[in-house]
């Protein structure tokens, strides 16, 4: 029987009263837990990783082909995403650098796991450099930490000086911004000193290079840079008893 | 766009505490939402609607409503020691207009509670 009214209704019976279950779970905690995997499984490759994010089209891949050619010694492992074709892939392959393509199907971003998968099919050995080339977004990439060491934003020019004001999100995440296509100031009008501005007040702490994937201005200080941060060959191995 | 997939991440948690607390249904989510969690609300909302309406009327969904609250964006300006509510995007401190580095609050994007029976 009902225990309001008496009416005899067995469905009503059988309804328990609506509880409140308190979680304060936050939606991105099953990528986080993954990233932090992987960011233990880089480190113990002796790997220093970049997650790279960017608009389509402002020389992410280009800029890597470069950075494979002059990355001293060593090949560089990518894992590149594309929502299609493994194009991006194969031309970092024919650059030298170790690449697995992820196809994100309808995804606009990179998640954890994704990069999870795509990295156990890398061959590292002799590898000290892991670059993680995001979807082209300057959205949704931004909330979702793949594990890597540092992040990466490019900014082209052409693209508009007031990108970093719209998009803060993403600027403001990124350990270094590389203002590509440089040799293009002339052509395209672009007013470099606003765009820098711009990039100082949405990050202040970031490191600013500007480069040009195509005639390779900055990139030697880019390259530099990055190899201040890498481990030492090698030192990972040593230090974690790690298998795949 | 990634709302879609922040919502199936939600569902999946949702569905799974609400199997672990014993109950069926769930009446009510409360999810909070950063204004500098990089997710629109409405897109939220609309993933949402597709997923309840998706839902079959045998699981735990189709009595389901989503109470979003918003959380301001806060920062610390290092400078005066003190918090503040940004007014714009470069988060310039109102007395003194240093740009903060320190983001105290505005990134959350949570699950706060479910009410289940």
């Amino acid at each position: 029987m009902c225990g309001t009214c008496g009416c005899g209704d067995r469905d009503i019976e059988a309804q328990p009263a609506p509880r409140v279950l308190a979680l304060q779970r936050s939606l991105l905690s099953r990528n986080d837990a993954q990233a932090a995997a992987n960011r233990a499984h880089f480190r113990a490759h002796g790997l220093l990783s970049l997650n790279v994010l960017s608009a389509p089209g402002s020389g992410k891949t280009a800029l890597l082909e470069q950075l494979a050619r002059r990355w001293p010694q060593q090949p560089i492992a990518v894992i590149v995403g594309d929502q299609a074709t493994d194009n991006d892939a194969r031309r970092l392959d024919d650059a030298g650098a170790r690449a697995v393509q992820i196809r994100t199907g309808e995804l606009c971003h990179l998640e954890a796991d994704l990069v999870d998968r795509a990295f156990r099919q890398l061959e590292l050995a002799g590898v000290n450099l892991l670059v993680i080339e995001n979807v082209g977004n300057l959205v949704c990439p931004t909330a979702f930490d793949l594990g890597e060491e540092l992040r990466l934003a490019v900014l082209a020019v052409g693209e508009g000086e007031d990108k970093p004001l719209k998009y803060p999100g993403l600027f403001r995440s990124a350990d270094a911004v590389l203002l590509n296509k440089i040799d293009l100031l002339e052509a395209t009008g672009f007013d470099r000193a606003l765009a820098l501005a711009n990039l100082r007040a949405i990050a202040p702490a970031a490191t600013v290079f500007e480069v040009s994937a195509r005639s390779g201005a900055g990139l030697d200080a880019l390259v530099a840079w990055l190899q201040q941060r890498c481990r030492p060959a090698g030192h990972g191995h040593q230090l974690h008893d790690h298998h795949h | 766009m990634h709302e879609l997939a922040l919502m199936a991440e939600l569902q999946q948690l949702a569905e799974e505490q609400t199997r672990q607390a014993g109950a069926r249904h769930i009446h009510r989510l409360r999810v909070r939402v950063g204004a500098l969690a990089g997710v629109d609300a409405d897109a939220l909302r609309l993933a949402f609607e597709v997923l309840v309406a998706n839902g079959s009327p045998e699981g735990p969904w189709p009595a389901a409503t989503l109470d979003l609250e918003a959380v301001p964006a806060r920062c610390f300006c290092s400078d005066c020691a003190q918090p503040f509510t940004p007014i714009d995007v470069i988060h310039a401190c109102p007395r003194c207009g240093l740009l903060s580095r320190q983001v105290l609050k505005g990134r959350e994007l949570e699950l706060v509670s479910l009410e289940v029976s």
